[in-house]
C-alpha cells in the first residue's frame, strides 16, 4: 500500500506538468486525459462535461498547474509520512490510550483508569530515582563526550600523516554491537578480575564494586556510552570543520588569534549549529539508555540495576513495568512522560546550546 | 520482426509472472497459519517447538521421540537462557497468541502465575495426562493441575532437593576434611555451617566461605518454610505475608548475622562475576539443588573438574526449583506437543534426563531406579548424586509461591546484596526489604 500509492502519484503528476508546460497548444482530448488521470475524485466527474467556453477551460488548467506545484512535493514525501504514521504515530496514540486503563497483559479487561497511572507515578519514589540515574548518566555521557569529541575533531583537522587511518579509526567503537561493548566493559569493570580495579590497585585504590555506588556504575556506563558515540560526533564535527572557510583562520591569525583563540572564536562558533544537533541527538538517546545498563548489571534481576537500583534508567523501569510486573497501563505512562521529558530536555538544550556562543 | 513479437508475450509473462508471485505469497501468508510453524507442509510432517530455559538434557530423548514418530521433528529453543528472560518471553507469546511453541517449560516460582492463566494451555487430561498421575510425587502432579483443580496443564520434570558443593582444594588448603562423608558431619546445621565458615576464613585461604547471599538464604528460607507454614512470601490466598511470615524473618536474620561475620563473597547470583567465582574458585560452598550441580559443571569448566564434590545440605529437606512441561493452546499440533510431554516425563525420561544433567526426577518410580540410585557424578568426584539427593526427596515439603514470588524474592534478596556491599545498614535492612517487598507486589 504505502509503496503503491507514491509510486501512481509520482507518475501522475510527472505526466501532467510536463503536458502543461511543455505543449501549451495543445488538443482537448489530451486535456481531458492529463486533467483525469492527475486529480482523483472531484476532477474526474467534471471531466466528462461538455466543453465550456476557453476561458473556463484555461482556468482550469492553470488551477491544476498551481495545485501541481503546491501539491506534489507533499506526495513526494509522503512515504515517509505514511510509514511515520504506521509505525511511529500509531503506537505513539496507541501507548497513550494503554497508558489510561488499567492494562494487565494476562488478563482480557481493560477496565479504563484516566490519569491513575500518571497521578501514580507523581508519587513513585522508584520513578524519581530512575529519572535522577538517566539524567546523572546523562550529564556523564553528554558532556565529556562532545566535549572530547570536538578535540578530536579539531585534531583530526589538521595535516596529519595517515589522516583517514585516523578519521576511519575514531567511528571504528560505532561499527561495533552494543551487546559485545557492555559484556567487555563489564569485564573491565569487575570487581575481583577487572583490568579498571587492577589498574587502581597499582596506585592504592580500591578494589572498587563498581555495581555498587551510584557514582560507579554512573561513571562505568557512561564511560560505554563514551566509547561508542565520541568518535561519531567528532566525524560530523570535523565535516562541519571542513566548511569553515580558511581565510577565517587566516584572518584571525593576522589578528594575533593562537590556535586556542582560533579555536574558541572562530570554530565553536562556526560549529553551532552542528553542536546543537549533536547535543540534541545526544538527548535523545541519552534519555533512552537501556541495553548498557542493563547488561553491566548482570544477573538475576538485572532490570532493576543495581541491589538499589543504582543505575536503573527510566527505560529500564518502563520494561520492568511491562514486561516483569506485565502492568502495561504503567508502563505506559512512563514512557508518554518519558517522551515528554525527551522534547523539553531537547528544548531546554536547544536554548541553550544557541545561546552558549553568544550573538547570531 | 520477431523481436517485436516477442516482447509483447514476454511482458506479459512477467506480468502473469509476478501476479502469481504475489497470489503465492498471499497464499503461502495465510497458509502459516494453519500449518506448522516451520517446515509443516508436506504430509503430515510435524515440527514441535519445545521451549526451555536452563538445560534439561533431553536431547537423547528426542531422537529417541523422532525415531519411534518418523513424521516428527523437534526443535528446542532457548536451551541455556535463564529464568529472568525467559519469563517475561513466554508471557508475551502467550499474550500474543503465536511464538510460544508447542512445549513450554514452567518452573515452580512462576508456575501459580501461569496457573491462573489456564486458559492458555492445552488440558493435557484430553491426552491422557491424568493416567500419569502415578508417575509422580502427589505434591508435584497436583502442582501442574490450573487453580480450579479441574484442568492438568502441567506435567512434572524435576524437584530440586538440596544439597551443598564445596571445593575439595579449598577445603584442602583450610586443613578441613575432604571427604563427603566427614564434610557433610561438619554441618548437621546451619549454626554448626557458621561455625566450620569462621574455621575457614581464619585459615585466610584468599576464597570466601559460601558465595552468596540470595543463595545461601533462600535454602535456608524454603527449609524453614517447607516445615512451617508451607509458603514463603504470599500465603494461599496470595497476600502479601512478609513481614508476618517468621520463616521469612528468621532466615533473613540468620544471613544478616552470616555477612556480618564476613562470610559471603557478596556476589549477585547468575551474574558474570559470580559466574566467573565458579572458575576461580573464589568462595568455598554453594547451596546446591540438584540442578545447579549442570550449572556449575558448566561455569566452572572442565579445567576444574574433580575440583568441586557435593555432599548433603545442613539442615533438613527444602525444595528449590523444579518444573513442569505443558503444551500452550496457541500450538498447532496438541496431540503430539502433549505425547511428547507424556514422554519426557514419564519416569523413562526423568531418569535419562537426571543421568545428562542430574535433574531429580520427581517421579517416585525414577527415584527408586537402580539407575538413577547408583548414578555417579564424575565431574564431581564421582559423588552418588542419586543418592544424595535421592534421599528424602519424596517425603519433601513444598513450599507454595504467589503470583508476585519473582519480583518479591528479587526485592528482598537485593537488599542482603546491597549489605554486602556496605551500601545498607544491616539494622535498616529489613524494613526496606519489606518496603521493597510491597511495593514489588503492588
Amino acid at each position: 500500500m504505502s509503496v503503491a500509492a507514491p509510486c501512481t502519484a509520482t507518475g501522475t503528476t510527472a505526466t501532467g506538468k510536463h503536458r502543461s508546460r511543455v505543449r501549451p497548444g495543445h488538443t482537448r482530448r489530451e486535456d481531458t486525459v492529463s486533467t483525469d488521470v492527475t486529480t482523483a475524485g472531484p476532477a474526474r466527474s467534471t471531466a466528462p462535461a461538455p466543453p465550456v467556453g476557453e476561458t473556463r477551460r484555461q482556468r482550469r488548467r492553470h488551477l491544476l498547474a498551481r495545485a501541481d506545484t503546491k501539491l506534489s512535493p507533499y506526495l513526494y514525501i509522503a512515504p515517509f509520512f505514511v510509514l511515520f504514521a504506521i509505525f511511529g504515530l500509531y503506537p505513539l496514540v496507541y501507548t497513550a490510550w494503554v497508558s489510561l486503563h488499567d492494562w494487565e497483559l494476562a488478563s482480557d479487561e481493560h477496565p479504563w483508569a484516566g490519569l491513575e497511572n500518571y497521578s501514580r507515578l507523581v508519587t513513585d519514589p522508584v520513578f524519581w530515582n530512575a529519572l535522577w540515574n538517566t539524567v546523572g548518566i546523562f550529564l556523564l555521557s553528554t558532556v565529556p563526550q562532545l566535549t572530547l569529541a570536538l578535540f578530536i575533531a579539531s585534531l583530526l583537522n589538521r595535516k596529519l600523516r595517515g589522516r583517514a587511518f585516523f578519521r576511519l579509526s575514531v567511528i571504528l567503537p560505532m561499527a561495533t554491537s552494543v551487546a559485545a561493548v557492555s559484556i567487555v566493559f563489564s569485564q573491565l569493570f569487575s570487581r575481583d578480575f577487572g583490568m579498571v580495579n587492577w589498574l587502581l590497585g597499582g596506585v592504592g585504590v580500591g578494589p572498587i564494586e563498581w555495581q555498587a555506588s551510584k557514582w560507579s556504575s554512573w561513571s562505568a556506563v557512561a564511560t560505554m556510552v563514551n566509547w561508542r558515540w565520541t568518535g561519531y560526533n567528532a566525524l560530523i564535527y570535523l565535516a562541519a570543520m571542513q566548511a569553515i572557510p580558511r581565510d577565517l583562520y587566516e584572518a584571525a591569525a593576522i589578528d594575533g588569534a593562537g590556535a586556542w583563540k582560533q579555536f574558541t572564536k572562530v570554530t565553536v562558533p562556526l560549529l553551532r549549529p552542528t553542536i546543537v544537533f549533536t547535543v540534541i541527538i545526544s538527548t535523545i538517546g541519552g534519555f533512552q539508555l537501556f541495553t548498557e545498563p542493563l547488561l553491566f548489571n548482570s544477573g538475576s534481576s538485572n532490570y532493576q540495576g543495581g541491589s538499589l537500583r543504582q543505575s536503573q534508567t527510566v527505560a529500564m523501569y518502563v520494561w520492568e513495568n511491562a514486561f516483569v510486573k506485565f502492568d502495561f497501563g504503567y508502563a505506559s505512562a512512563v514512557a508518554w512522560v518519558l517522551f515528554l521529558i525527551i522534547l523539553v530536555a531537547a528544548a531546554v538544550n536547544f536554548v541553550a546550546v544557541r545561546r552558549l556562543g553568544g550573538r547570531d | 520482426m520477431i523481436r517485436a513479437q516477442r516482447r509483447p508475450r514476454s511482458r506479459r509473462t512477467v506480468a502473469l509472472g509476478l501476479g502469481l508471485t504475489a497470489v503465492l505469497v498471499a497464499v503461502t501468508g495465510c497458509g502459516d497459519d494453519d500449518d506448522a510453524p516451520a517446515g509443516g507442509g508436506d504430509g503430515g510432517q510435524v515440527t514441535l517447538t519445545v521451549n526451555v530455559f536452563g538445560n534439561f538434557g533431553y536431547e537423547d530423548l528426542y531422537k529417541e521421540f523422532q525415531a519411534s514418530h518418523p513424521n516428527v521433528k523437534i526443535v528446542e529453543r532457548g536451551t541455556g537462557s535463564d529464568l529472568s528472560n525467559y519469563t517475561p518471553a513466554l508471557t508475551r507469546n502467550l499474550a500474543a497468541g503465536s511464538g510460544a511453541g508447542d512445549v513450554v517449560a514452567l518452573e515452580e516460582g512462576i508456575m501459580i502465575q501461569f496457573k491462573e492463566q489456564a486458559q492458555n494451555f492445552v488440558d493435557l487430561g484430553e491426552y491422557g495426562g491424568n493416567d500419569d498421575r502415578g508417575n509422580f510425587l502427589p505434591w508435584k502432579f497436583e502442582g501442574g493441575q490450573a487453580s480450579d483443580g479441574k484442568k492438568l496443564i502441567g506435567l512434572g520434570t524435576d524437584v530440586g532437593s538440596m544439597g551443598m558443593c564445596y571445593r575439595r582444594d579449598l577445603f584442602q588448603k583450610a586443613g578441613l576434611p575432604v571427604d563427603r562423608e566427614a564434610v557433610a558431619a561438619l554441618w548437621p546445621d546451619w549454626t554448626a555451617y557458621v561455625n566450620v565458615g569462621n574455621q575457614f576464613k581464619a585459615k585466610n585461604t584468599g576464597a570466601k566461605w559460601f558465595d552468596a547471599a540470595s543463595n545461601t538464604y533462600n535454602t535456608i528460607l524454603v527449609q524453614t518454610a517447607g516445615k512451617s507454614p508451607g509458603y514463603t512470601y504470599f500465603d494461599r490466598d496470595n497476600n502479601l505475608v512478609v513481614d508476618s511470615n517468621p520463616a521469612i524473618k528468621q532466615a533473613y536474620d540468620q544471613m544478616l548475622s552470616m555477612i556480618g561475620q564476613g562470610l559471603s563473597a557478596g556476589y549477585k547470583s547468575f551474574s558474570d562475576q559470580w559466574n566467573a567465582g565458579f572458575k576461580q574458585g573464589t568462595f568455598a560452598t554453594i547451596a546446591c539443588p540438584a540442578w545447579m550441580l549442570g550449572y556449575i559443571q558448566g561455569q566452572a569448566g572442565e579445567a576444574n573438574k574433580g575440583k568441586w564434590d557435593v555432599t548433603s545440605a545442613p539442615g533438613e529437606g527444602g525444595n528449590w526449583g523444579g518444573s513442569w512441561l505443558a503444551v500452550p493452546r496457541q500450538s498447532k499440533h496438541p496431540k503430539e506437543a502433549a505425547e511428547l510431554v507424556r514422554f519426557l516425563t514419564s519416569p523413562k525420561g526423568q531418569i535419562a534426563a537426571f543421568k545428562k544433567v542430574n535433574n531429580l526426577p520427581s517421579s517416585p518410580v525414577a527415584l527408586d531406579d537402580p539407575a538413577t540410585k547408583a548414578f555417579k557424578n564424575p565431574y564431581f568426584n564421582d559423588a552418588p548424586v542419586g543418592e544424595i539427593f535421592g534421599t528424602g526427596a519424596k517425603e519433601l515439603q513444598p513450599v507454595y509461591f504467589g503470583p508476585r514470588n519473582q519480583a518479591v524474592r528479587d526485592a528482598v534478596e537485593n537488599t542482603l546484596l546491597a549489605v554486602q556491599q556496605g551500601k545498607l545498614k544491616p539494622e535498616e535492612a529489613w524494613a526496606r526489604a519489606v518496603r521493597d517487598a510491597q511495593q514489588a507486589a503492588r
